[in-house]
């Protein structure tokens, strides 16, 4: 993996997010190469999804500093918008919308051109087997299906990094396999991954990882390094150990 | 033309892309035509409420059940009650012989009124000029029951004027009524406008708000804040749709007034067109304000029936006079936006009058607008910061 400087898709340094005096993000500081599936961990509460709101530009630091590709969080919201891809735990299509339809109208939101949907579309519909689907409404898709869909249309607009937040919940362990094959290829293809999950053989499949616990960053290492600092063959042990000492519940 | 080579190419972005904004109210036209729902309130609503309101919930008296105990049986009492059974307000039921059929009658429902006659009617009336009779009606709908002894009243007056054609009064005062602005008495007139407020109240506020919310729950919001469409463009968006599917609904009802209501609009219609422009933008502004403070859309729903739709069924005055109201509830008209376009529209459209009667409702109307579209738009964007 490439670690120069000039390669890095995300750069978070001492980023705190006060809400009165709780510190919801307190001073995290990290960093994410361009192409790599970074795991964003953490208990409900740790303050995950307030940080990732923040790289989402959604919403303001309080203080520190933060890059996503390239961009400011304080100044370039509208750059950082255009350059990233967002997928949520509820898959968010429209259901009332054929297939074919959800994909032209977030295609639409991104500014693409009509030739530029067209095309992508029909390579999409392709690639994921949809062709008998295009004229169906989403709401009658398998969950699995709508997933991959929910996906692909997050990276329709090819930005340079996509957001997954617990992409996987609700679904099959089968499903939940081919789902990963999809983020190993975009990967591949050049896509920083930045995604949350609660599964912990989901965490094995990262690149590198990070365990959040009460609003700061307590480790970040590959899984195979986190394993061996915490003398156990399971990802789920070094989470646990880490996550145990969270005085925060989970809101 | 001079063409200005030198000037610098600023790439600007204008701050509402127009294909963008295509784009998106095609997606909001394909969700409320495929939504069964929505399209039975947007399009079955109005008609069933123009046809409720026209003919079921009709306040003329017409066909009364009415039970006469003669116990007479002269020329006099016949000739009454055949004057009462030519008339088209009452439908005699079968003669009763005492007072306690009469009662049952009343219980069972099959009369509102009663009239009886007391033995000697017609001798009385002949003898000692004076005769007695005595009408009963059912007051537990005291408005009825005004209007039909009314009615009996002025049948037996008729009646008596007959007896006597050459009787003098010596200095008589002869009212000469007109119902101004509606001679014929249609009942239709009053309630139309109310009906066109409330239905933009159900059409422009509720779907709006429903329409915003479910994408809040659908987890889709979330994705349009993510993505670089502008906020004033996600509300602009949305309100668009509804606002053309309103003004079709007010033709609608419009076309169904004046053909099947017999309505007459005397105004100009463009002003009424221009005035309801404005009070479906109030209604949007008020629908996008819900949306902001509700996460679900059963919430939203029932805001805006409970909070939108009553008070404008009752506190705008085309179901029940304001002025009869406590002082408290009369304050409470006052903020209501719909009793301002209700005002307008019975100004405009029955009474015929121009745009300078009805501008101060109008200022009224566009400062309310002005306040709720200032206060959802802000709204929305602390949600987002």
């Amino acid at each position: 993996m490439q670690k120069t400087m000039e390669n890095k898709a995300i750069i978070c340094r001492e980023l705190t997010k006060e809400f009165g005096d709780f510190k919801a993000v307190d001073r995290i500081s990290f960093e994410v190469n361009q192409g790599e599936i970074f795991g964003f961990l953490g208990a409900n509460g740790a303050g995950k999804t307030t940080a990732m709101r923040i790289l989402c530009g959604l919403s303001y630091p309080s203080s520190g500093e933060a890059t996503v590709a390239g961009f400011d969080v304080y100044k370039q919201q509208e750059q950082i918008k255009k350059n990233i891809g967002y997928m949520s735990q509820k898959f968010s299509l429209y259901d009332n919308l054929t297939t074919l339809e959800n994909i032209e109208f977030y295609g639409g939101v991104y500014g693409l051109s009509r030739p530029e949907i067209k095309e992508r579309s029909a390579q999409l519909v392709h690639t994921l087997g949809l062709e008998k689907e295009v004229k169906k409404l989403v709401g009658d898709l398998p969950l699995g299906w709508k997933q991959k869909l929910a996906f692909s249309v997050a990276i329709f607009h090819r930005p340079k990094i996509v957001f997954l937040d617990e992409p996987t919940g609700g679904v099959d362990p089968i499903t939940r396999r081919q789902f990963w094959d999809m983020i190993y290829e975009a990967a591949a293809s050049g896509i920083t991954v930045f995604v949350t999950t609660h599964y912990m053989d989901e965490a094995e499949y990262c690149h590198r990882i990070s365990v959040m616990v009460d609003g700061r960053v307590e480790a970040i290492d590959s899984p195979a390094n986190l394993k061996a600092r915490f003398h156990t063959d399971s990802m789920d042990e070094v989470f646990y150990q880490l996550a145990r000492g969270a005085k925060r519940t989970a809101d | 033309m001079k063409c200005f080579t030198n000037w610098p190419v600023v790439p600007k972005e204008p701050p509402i892309d127009m294909k963008l904004l295509f784009v998106f109210i095609r997606k909001e036209f394909y969700h409320v035509f495929r939504d069964r729902r929505t399209l039975l309130i947007l399009f079955g609503l109005p008609i069933v409420q123009i046809i409720l309101f026209g003919y079921a919930l009709s306040s003329e008296v017409k066909n009364i059940g009415i039970a006469i105990q003669d116990n007479a049986h002269d020329i006099h009492t016949a000739q009454i009650t055949e004057k009462i059974q030519s008339s088209s307000y009452f439908k005699l039921q079968p003669a009763v012989s005492n007072y306690a059929d009469i009662e049952q009658q009343f219980k069972n429902g099959s009369i509102k009124c009663a009239l009886v006659f007391p033995v000697n009617f017609g001798a009385d009336l002949l003898r000692t000029g004076g005769a007695q009779i005595q009408l009963i009606a059912d007051a537990s709908d005291p408005n009825t029951a005004t209007t039909l002894t009314n009615y009996l009243q002025s049948i037996i007056n008729s009646y008596q004027q007959q007896l006597n054609p050459n009787a003098k009064i010596s200095y008589e005062i002869i009212p000469e009524t007109r119902q101004l602005y509606n001679e014929e008495q249609n009942g239709s007139l009053n309630f139309v406008p109310g009906v066109i407020a409330l239905i933009f109240m159900i059409v422009s506020t509720a779907l709006t708000s429903v329409a915003v919310v479910r994408e809040k729950e659908l987890g889709t919001m979330e994705i349009l804040l993510v993505s670089p469409l502008k906020p004033v463009m996600v509300l602009i968006a949305k309100a668009i749709p509804y606002l053309v599917l309103s003004l079709i609904n007010f033709v609608v009802i419009l076309v169904l007034s004046v053909f099947l209501l017999k309505v007459e609009i005397k105004g100009s219609v463009a002003l009424l067109f221009a005035e309801s422009i404005l009070f479906i933008i109030t209604c949007l502004a008020l629908g996008l304000l819900i949306s902001n403070v509700t996460a679900s859309q059963q919430t939203a729903m029932l805001i805006s029936m409970m909070g939108m739709m009553l008070p404008t069924l009752i506190l705008t005055g085309f179901m029940f006079p304001l002025e009869n109201m406590p002082v408290l509830f009369q304050l409470i008209s006052h903020v209501i936006p719909s009793r301002y376009y209700y005002i307008i529209i019975k100004n405009v459209m029955l009474k015929g009058l121009g745009f300078g009667y009805v501008w101060k409702e109008t200022l009224v109307l566009a400062f309310m607008t002005v306040s709720l579209l200032a206060i959802a738009l802000r709204k929305f964007k602390t949600r987002l910061a």
